[in-house]
């Protein structure tokens, strides 16, 4: 089994559901898929100017992570640029600060502030904890 | 680490409230005493606004996490804002010392 993937941090969802190009023969060629935290990724490196390792940092990552996440980010946009296809924006690993979360194991729902350190059930401390999407 | 539980008496053998602003009694929880405290709540009959005076309430005491059945709109931004953990238990035939052995 692989290692459980670590959700990604993100401060603020995109403003936006995604991006259509104009001027194109044909109609519609199919869709490209930017998770939350790949939008967070450029946001944070090429927008805030923040190096890698800032960025990690703030998305509770490690450093190659980011990087990974960094350039999946680049080549879905660049894909869509070149091919014209459509830009949306999905939820993907991400973890956003006011998020919601159910422990399978008592049927608890919680929130996660910043300050918690521990990432199990506040109630009955199992790990088998999972977000809940709304 | 204070939590608090919203009851429904002032007894560990009270049930669980599931309403947040309007809940009959708090019970403090201190983890690392293990103290007990059972707290009125003033809000408990407010025409309004209870839900954001017992979050004000809430950070006053300092408490860190929250047990009730649910939170409105605006009591979840203020506990949200202020970091305060809030769990939600959606069983009222639980007795707060049920919980509290949970907890512990």
């Amino acid at each position: 089994m692989p290692r459980r993937r670590r959700a990604r941090k993100v401060v603020e969802p995109p403003s936006f559901k995604g991006y259509r190009p104009y001027g194109t023969i044909n109609r519609s060629r199919g869709v490209v898929e930017l998770h939350y935290e790949e939008y967070e990724a450029i946001k944070l490196a090429d927008y805030d100017m923040m190096n890698h390792q800032e960025a990690s940092d703030l998305m509770d990552v490690s450093r190659p992570t980011f990087a990974r996440v960094y350039e999946t980010a680049r080549r879905k946009i660049a894909r869509a640029l070149v091919e014209g296809k459509e830009i949306v924006s999905v939820y993907g690993n991400a973890h956003l600060e006011n998020d919601w979360f159910e422990c399978t194991a008592c049927d608890a729902k919680f929130t996660m502030p910043h300050a918690v350190k521990d990432k199990s059930c506040p109630l009955c401390k199992s790990d088998k904890i999972k977000t809940i999407l709304h | 680490m204070k939590t608090l539980i919203t009851s429904k008496g002032d007894s560990t053998d009270s049930f669980f409230d599931l309403r947040f602003g309007r809940g009959q009694y708090f019970c403090i929880y201190d983890d690392e005493s293990g103290k007990l405290e059972f707290i009125k709540n003033e809000n408990a009959e407010a025409q309004g606004g209870a839900g954001t005076k017992t979050s004000e309430k809430v950070i006053e005491l300092g408490v860190k996490k929250v047990i009730s059945g649910d939170f409105g709109p605006k009591a979840k931004d203020l506990l949200n804002r202020f970091g305060i953990q809030m769990v939600i238990i959606n069983n009222a035939n639980k007795t707060i010392m049920d919980i509290i052995r949970t907890l512990s």
